[in-house]
């Protein structure tokens, strides 16, 4: 019988590692595809024609952070302030059901909300706005859209883990609700807050379809002037240029390449998330 | 401070019974804290024993010492002789399992599994392979009549166990003990989550139970050991005090820190 | 301006981003809605795509199902396996810190990275080809961290006193963890299975690098078939397509996909109510 147990505990550990070595696989494999095409012309370089074997990705790294930095900005704007109204102000009801239906979003298919995207904001832009409507703008609402339910609901948590009698204190002292919220609940979260936008920062480079379906992905992409340009990210050129790669070809080895360049720079970002997020809890 | 104590108890002589469990130089740590010191005493059978002492005092610890649950906390580790029919539950030999199917436990809140009442009992008896499926009704039927259960329950057996009252919950606890006709039980402070007329039915229980089994019970309610235990041990910081008949501990204590204890004026 | 007017403007901000959050959700699912019911038939429903952007969308919905099915079978025993080691085993070493940071790591990793991984290792390496297998293992690392962690909590929540009175009955550990730890866990587990089998459903960067490109008119017939999916089918009619027809389609085939998710989601809580009804809570 202990015989039995152990060796159901050695099982249970196998499993346990099996995502560890997902992790090791992942990482062995981009590199040993990425890293022959890394290079300091591969980051810096102005150039992608991967016909010509021109494999520069400073466009395309420069349009990702264009769409990514809009994009946190925008769902800061909303979701903080919702978080705020969820955590002070919402009776128990009403936050139930907005952070049900915020819950769900979070799970809709990024293809639909690209869909959406595509059919709805593209055609509104180029109409009131100006340009092709494929753009870096349409790019940001709909990102906003995809990483906005996560950072609501991690704002909120920060906000509501704030002690209560921080805020009796400040509003014994004769601080109005705003007051409190400004001064001491906010700051108070602000670690929980940093850490969920780092987060959200990570998750929005990550992030394929949705962004890839309006923002036009030019063949040859330049660095944005404006909103309004067409730009590509690291991921809609991984997805949009696999097929068309030649397996073994230098043009394939750069796709991987960017992949390695995803991976560390997301990698990156959860991890210096969690240690803030740590760092709070201590 | 006066303490009822009760008319049979007075008439009990701690000659009178047998050694059940009996504890050899027992110590027993949690990391670097000395948890139990240079335990030596002799739990009798077929009497209720009562462990008492202001709380950290190592009541349960002890009390646990007597089905090594104390094993389950990885920093714990123990030395000396625990002694259960004169065999020692220490040795390496001992399957610690088997120990368990003999001595049931009862615990400080009541802790039903989310089954049905009858799932709940028939547990064990399965999980050990020892009823076949028509003898299990009757397990069943026993534990909950040896629970004092039975006529409260038996029409709704496949009712949730969360559907009883606390003290109910508690019984039961107690007949799932009685389902791996256990020898010895366990009691953990079992009254301590109940209101008075359910403490009042628990402790009755236990009067019944001795009969049959040897009963321990940790407490840090001192009336109640008074009306329900034969024999009391009183335990301070890890260390026995004082052991004896429950009369002589609460009439006429021996030490100094005793007294204090019973008549309030501890700490 | 008083403290006390600046208050009630503030509040009334507030409520602005509140609304504009809130008004996504019910917009895009009229907006489908509206668009994707035309078109649905019981012939949509059961026939095959014919010329790309005519026809039905059949193999497409069986596609999805089967990719799920098996990405489900692959990924939520290991998660569950791997989540009872973590929540019971686990001792607090580094080990076992190790493990739990690849486990986030592969949390966050985005997802056209595990479709690149799943690309050169499972389609060439492995040379499983672009096909159900390679889509439905490749979608369940996807999912793998997502089980573990909702596990994972659901078997930290069940008090300890469970585990204590299974013991003191002599149980092993493995039976305490089998009979009692499990089922109370029950609620938890699967919602969080069924929340990673939402997750994998709408799922496009991965199943696009190694399932198939999304046009293939039949059902899949082996494991080793390249097997089209909703989510593929609607990216490339939504970018693609030069008809009405088309675009119809993808209206079609996204309202068809939001159901599945929303049936999925439904069911995630259905299953929860209907296990704590049953454990009396």
């Amino acid at each position: 019988m202990m015989k039995l147990e152990s060796l159901i505990e050695k099982a249970l550990f196998l499993s346990a590692s099996f995502s560890a070595l997902i992790v090791f696989l992942i990482t062995f494999f981009l590199i040993r595809e990425g890293v022959p095409a890394l290079s300091l012309n591969f980051l810096t370089g102005l150039e992608w024609r991967p016909g010509q074997e021109f494999f520069g990705t400073l466009p395309t790294i420069i349009g990702t952070l264009w769409v990514v930095i809009g994009a946190v900005f925008i769902a800061l704007l909303i979701g903080v302030p919702t978080a705020i109204y969820l955590s002070e102000f919402a009776p128990f009801w009403v936050r139930n059901i907005i952070k049900s239906s915020v819950e769900v979003i979070v799970g809709i298919p990024s293809v639909v909300i690209g869909f959406f995207g595509l059919m709805i904001l593209v055609p509104f832009i180029r109409n009131t706005i100006g340009g092709r409507g494929e753009s870096i703008l349409a790019g940001w609402i709909v990102l906003a859209i995809m990483i906005l339910p996560n950072l609501i609901s991690l704002t909120e948590d920060s906000l509501r883990a704030v002690p209560k009698s921080y805020r009796e204190a400040s509003l014994a002292l004769g601080a109005t609700q705003w007051q409190t919220i400004t001064k001491v609940i906010v700051p108070a979260a602000s670690s929980g807050i940093r850490a969920a936008i780092v987060l959200g920062v990570g998750r929005a480079i990550g992030e394929t379809m949705a962004v890839l379906m309006v923002i036009g992905n030019p063949e040859t992409p330049w660095i944005p002037t404006s909103i309004l340009d067409m730009t590509r990210t690291l991921t809609s050129t991984i997805a949009i240029e696999f097929s068309y790669a030649e397996w073994g070809s230098p043009h394939q080895h750069a796709l991987f390449a960017i992949g390695v360049v995803l991976f560390l720079l997301v990698t990156a970002l959860n991890f210096v998330a969690t240690f803030v997020i740590r760092r709070n809890k201590n | 401070m006066s303490y009822q104590i009760n008319e049979e108890l007075l008439r009990f002589r701690p000659k009178m019974a047998q050694d059940k469990v009996i504890f050899n130089d027992f110590n027993l740590w949690y990391g670097e804290k000395h948890a139990l010191i240079d335990i030596n005493i002799a739990v009798k059978s077929n009497i209720v024993t009562a462990f008492m002492g202001p709380s950290g005092c190592g009541k349960s610890s002890l009390l646990r010492g007597i089905n090594r649950m104390n094993d389950i906390i990885p920093v714990a580790r123990s030395t000396g002789e625990v002694l259960i029919d004169g065999k020692n539950i220490m040795g390496s030999g001992i399957n610690v399992y088997d120990l368990r199917k003999r001595v049931g436990m009862v615990f400080q809140r009541p802790n039903p599994f989310p089954m049905s009442i009858y799932d709940n009992i028939a547990y064990a008896p399965l999980l050990h392979d020892v009823a076949e499926e028509e003898e299990l009704d009757k397990i069943v039927e026993n534990s909950l009549r040896g629970a004092a259960l039975w006529d409260e329950v038996k029409d709704r057996l496949d009712d949730s166990a969360f559907s009883l009252s606390g003290g109910q919950q508690q019984r039961l606890c107690i007949a799932r003990a009685l389902s791996i006709n256990p020898d010895i039980i366990l009691m953990d402070e079992p009254c301590s989550a109940l209101d008075p007329i359910a403490t009042i039915k628990i402790e009755a229980l236990m009067r019944e139970l001795k009969e049959k089994y040897t009963v321990v019970l940790v407490t840090h309610n001192l009336q109640q050991a008074a009306r329900v235990s034969e024999m009391t041990a009183f335990m301070y910081i890890g260390e026995i005090i004082e052991f004896g008949a429950t009369r002589d501990i609460f009439e006429n204590p021996r030490e100094e820190l005793t007294e204090k204890y019973i008549t309030g004026r501890f700490g | 301006m008083n403290p006390v007017s600046r208050e009630k403007i503030m509040k009334r901000l507030l409520l602005i981003a509140v609304a504009l959050s809130l008004i996504i959700l019910p917009v895009i699912l009229i907006w489908v809605g509206y668009n994707g019911s035309g078109i649905i038939s019981i012939e949509f429903l059961t026939s095959r795509p014919r010329l790309f952007e005519y026809g039905g969308i059949y193999p497409q919905i069986m596609g999805s199902v089967y990719l799920v099915s098996l990405c489900t079978l692959f990924g939520a025993p290991l998660g569950i396996a791997s989540a009872i080691y973590l929540a019971e085993y686990a001792p607090d070493n580094r080990i076992t810190q190790s493990v739990r940071f690849f486990t986030e790591t592969l949390a966050g990793m985005p997802s056209i990275v595990i479709g690149l991984f799943g690309l050169e290792f499972l389609v060439f390496y492995l040379q499983l080809k672009t096909s159900l297998l390679a889509g439905a293992i490749s979608l369940s690392f996807m999912m793998l961290p997502w089980t573990i962690r909702a596990s994972e909590e659901a078997i930290k929540t069940v008090p300890q006193e469970y585990r204590a009175a299974s013991l003191a009955l002599g149980a092993t550990k493995w039976q305490t963890i089998v009979n009692v730890v499990i089922p109370a866990a029950m609620p938890g587990i699967l919602t969080g299975v069924l929340l990673g089998v939402g997750k994998a459903v709408g799922e496009t960067a991965v199943v696009w690098l190694t399932a198939g490109s999304g046009l293939e008119a039949f059902v899949p017939r082996s494991l080793s078939s390249p097997t089209g999916s909703l989510p593929m089918y609607i990216y490339l009619l939504a970018t693609q397509a030069h008809t009405v027809e088309g675009v119809q389609r993808a209206y079609g085939a996204s309202l068809v996909l939001l159901i599945m998710f929303l049936g999925v989601s439904v069911s995630a809580l259905m299953a929860r109510n209907y296990y704590l009804r049953r454990l009396g809570n």
